[in-house]
């Protein structure tokens, strides 16, 4: 279709919205991406725009699972000891051209060890540009596990480790870990403009980037370079719109083709619209309210199991989640590998959490419940949730206070070992890996730190320590397995819920698949004429 | 007159310094660290820490980093965001003229709409219309912006579909910014329904907008021009046999400009700074939801920016103001 044409058509069906145009699919995203360079943020809104459409990853999650495939690596081997991982790279893969940029060589090795020695070598030029923090790069422990990345020829790289680590390759299909062109950063680093690398980015994925208007729209054109399974749309338009409701209001109109996000509330209206085609899916994250296991009387387990039951996890879902959750029993969300189903949740009995309490001779109990300040997937209302609670304790004949923080202060505040009361909070997962969520959260290496009930179980922690140095997916699922169970009887948190993610999106859309770790993905979405 | 122009140009330089001083301590006081929120759950460690606030300068002394944003300020240097790692300047120029081409527009309809209605209500003082137009003015005044931007969205563009949802212009237009007023920017681009299509974006959150300047608008220009009425000059042009008309449009409304030009004036201020959940709601890419953001995330340079930015524009406007007073009342600008 001509432009010419295409605006013709526009014009025509301005009322009709977008859904005339089926060659530009357009997203109603919920917020402005920080920048387009992933490697420098660490939150979905901004990865959704740069790290899913426009870059590549050495390995990649096959979307809709948390399953590792191969990616700009064609194969990996990873040596006896686990301390090297040789990847084989892919050949005539091509970046991105721009106005500035138009690249003379295929993607190689080179592309490889500048996207990660830019964020761990602070003599790389590119190590302070943009005030680079490169947050994920550390909090996933980088700057320590890799000791050294060699190009052996143009199309393998030998990453030596400190350590034997399972998850290191699901490590490389993360955000962080996307892969830029050498050739455009040298080539910006001359013109004395290196911002570029993040305001125009260029990148090997499916989409190239178009243009971006702050807060406003985001336009990608299809990459018909592309190695893989080239998009199915000619361009991708993310129709930037905060407000939940306005989302919903520009899909019924036609204005966007999918959107993320809907409001809780609006979720049953949105399955009872036959126009509307609604997806769900639980989410990649668990929230809990964590004790403190090192205060009396929570050290004893029987006190925190007791307290366990007085919880109504149901109303919770029902109240706080407005039914967009589900009940949690395990530390770890159901569609992640080694989820113990087998596990029993501690059931919902005041009387018998009452006469539990008497018997451990506990009398007069009181506690305070911290509330967090901001809203999470994991926890819409965290205030509600503890009012929520308050009340179940008071049955029990526990006196609950509520207390809050400054989110930035609550988070530090919480890590204390010595703090007083049992703290809401959540975890959404990073690589799909378990130990992802049971090692930082539950390790004993995480007391002080992001381990906030400072419970720190040798038999447990042995058990996450041996698996995460195997490299047999089934073996350390059986050990994470175990290791579950270990938590249930030791009661570290109360587990709450899974939040459950929801794609709200027009029937035209085909192919659009909800992502266990989180992103949205249009990079095989089309849509029916 | 020149004097008086001096005199109030003075006065903007102590105010200028105050707003600097109070715009980089208040997102100071706030509880909460910049780089705490930005590790989120995720945490970092003390080493990492001290690092990351070296990196930012925000281990100095206070004072220290107060005289650095001034001399930056003074150069025309408004620092760099905290998130997004360009320009405050570069930033906020990108996204005023949405806010301004907005709030001009939401200015002008409530004026338009605003003055007469006052007028016709002050002449027809405690008549059917009078009322009417005054319960109606306190309605708009009391009514929470979102959930009358959400009623409209529904209405005109779910129901009746005759406006779009939200955004500046419908996406399958594209052509760079030139001047950042979509008004402009459509015309200039030459593609046919460009412009008809940014016209129909802005009628909703121009009416959102408007709304509470336009109440309140009324109602001032309803009371000044009650109390001009009263005059005895009014009196003594009606016992001459002057036409209503004449002394309601000339004598009376321009003696009764001068309380409604104070309310004017205060209410940019308020379209400005205010346009936070109009914005939010209509998608419009301006600076009320950027300013909100960076407060959330504490992002001191944007915050400390951004709040100087819209501190100068709102001393310019009453500037101009003040000189309005002076070309409709000569006494003021005598004395």
């Amino acid at each position: 279709m001509s432009l010419k044409y295409t605006l013709a058509a526009g014009l025509l069906m301005t009322t009709l919205g977008v859904s005339a145009s089926a060659q530009s699919l357009v997203y109603c995203s919920e917020g402005s991406p920080e920048g387009f360079d992933p490697a420098l943020y660490t939150a979905g809104t901004t990865f959704d725009a740069s790290s899913h459409p426009l870059y590549d990853h050495l390995t990649e999650f096959k979307v809709g699972t948390t399953e590792v495939l191969p990616g700009l690596a064609e194969s990996w081997e990873v040596s006896e000891d686990g301390m090297t991982v040789t990847f084989k790279l892919r050949e005539g893969v091509q970046f991105h051209a721009n106005d500035q940029f138009t690249p003379t060589r295929d993607f190689n090795a080179d592309d490889v060890i500048f996207s990660f020695d830019r964020q761990g070598n602070p003599d790389n030029p590119y190590n302070q540009v943009s005030g680079g923090t490169w947050e994920y790069f550390s909090s996933m422990s980088m700057p320590d596990l890799v000791e050294s990345i060699e190009k052996v020829d143009d199309y393998t790289v030998v990453f030596n480790l400190t350590r034997p680590e399972a998850p290191f390759i699901a490590n490389m299909a993360m955000d962080f870990a996307s892969i830029l062109s050498k050739e455009y950063a040298d080539a910006m680093m001359e013109a004395g403009t290196p911002e570029m690398l993040n305001q125009q980015p260029i990148g090997t994925g499916p989409f190239t980037f178009q243009a971006y208007q702050k807060d406003a729209v985001i336009r990608y054109l299809r990459n018909d370079e592309y190695w893989g399974d080239k998009a199915k749309v000619e361009s991708l338009i993310f129709a930037i719109t905060p407000d939940a409701s306005v989302r919903y209001q520009k899909v019924q109109a036609g204005e966007c083709h999918i959107m993320a996000y809907p409001n809780p509330a609006d979720v049953q209206a949105m399955k009872d619209d036959e126009s509307i085609v609604v997806m769900e899916q639980e989410g990649l994250n668990v929230g809990y309210l964590a004790y403190n296991t090192k205060v009396a009387p929570f050290d004893n387990v029987n006190v925190r199991k007791a307290l366990n039951m007085a919880i109504d996890k149901q109303s919770i879902i029902d109240v706080v989640f407005q039914g967009s959750g589900q009940i949690a029993k395990n530390p770890i969300p159901p569609t992640m590998w080694s989820y113990n189903d087998a596990v029993e949740d501690d059931a919902y009995d005041p009387e018998a959490a009452k006469a539990m309490l008497a018997e451990e001779g506990v009398e007069d109990l009181s506690l305070k419940i911290w509330a967090m300040p901001v809203q999470r997937p994991y926890n819409p209302n965290a205030r509600r949730m503890a009012e929520l609670m308050q009340a179940d304790m008071a049955k029990i004949g526990v006196d609950v206070e509520i207390v809050s923080y400054e989110w930035g202060e609550y988070l530090e505040r919480s890590k204390a070992e010595d703090r007083d009361g049992a703290v809401l909070l959540g975890w959404t997962g990073d690589n799909g890996d378990p130990d992802n969520f049971l090692a930082v959260l539950l390790g004993c290496d995480g007391v002080g730190a992001a381990n906030r009930a400072q419970w720190c179980n040798e038999e447990f922690d042995a058990k996450l320590q041996e698996a995460k140095v195997l490299s047999d997916q089934s073996e350390r699922a059986k050990l994470y397995e175990e290791a579950q169970v270990i938590f249930k009887e030791e009661a570290p948190w109360a587990t709450i819920a899974h939040s459950v993610v929801y794609m709200t999106m027009r029937p035209e859309v085909e192919g659009y698949v909800v992502h266990p770790l989180g992103g949205h993905i249009f990079n095989q979405v089309g849509l029916s004429q | 007159m020149l004097n008086y122009v001096l005199s109030r140009l003075l006065t903007f330089i102590p105010t200028f310094i105050g707003v600097t001083l109070i715009s980089f301590s208040f997102i100071r006081a706030l509880p909460g660290d910049p780089i705490v929120v930005m590790a989120g759950e995720r945490g970092l460690s003390a080493e990492r820490y001290a690092e990351l606030s070296a990196q930012f300068g925000y281990d100095r002394p206070i004072y220290v980093q107060f005289w650095e944003y001034l001399t930056g300020v003074l150069q025309g240097d408004l620092g760099t965001s905290f998130v997004t790692k360009r320009p405050v300047w570069d930033e906020f120029f990108a996204l005023f003229p949405a806010t301004l081409e907005l709030s001009v527009c939401a200015m002008i309809f409530s004026i338009v709409l605003g003055l007469p209605a006052g007028v016709i209500a002050a002449v027809n003082r405690g008549k059917f219309f009078d009322r009417a137009l005054m319960s109606t003015a306190l309605v708009g005044y009391s009514m929470p912006i979102f959930w009358w931007a959400l009623l409209l969205i529904i209405v005109f563009s779910g129901n009746l579909g005759w406006t779009p949802v939200s955004g500046r212009i419908d996406l399958l237009y594209y052509f760079p910014d030139a001047t950042g007023f979509m008004l402009i920017d459509s015309i200039a681009s030459g593609q046919d329904g460009a412009f008809r299509s940014a016209v129909l974006h802005l009628v909703l959150p121009t009416i959102v907008l408007g709304t509470i300047p336009l109440a309140v608008i009324a109602r001032q220009t309803r009371s000044a021009m009650l109390e001009v009425l009263g005059e005895d000059y009014i009196r003594t042009a009606r016992a001459k046999g002057m036409s209503p008309g004449r002394i309601n449009g000339i004598h009376a409304l321009r003696n009764a400009m001068i309380p409604v030009i104070t309310v004017i004036g205060l209410s940019v201020g308020t379209l400005l700074a205010g346009a936070i959940l109009t914005e939010t709601i209509f998608s419009w890419p301006g600076i009320g939801k950027w300013m909100v953001d960076s407060i959330f995330r504490r992002d001191y340079p944007v915050v400390q920016g951004g709040l100087l930015l819209i501190a100068v524009m709102v001393m310019v406007v009453n500037l101009t103001v003040d000189m309005l007073y002076g070309v409709i009342n000569p006494k003021i600008r005598k004395r």
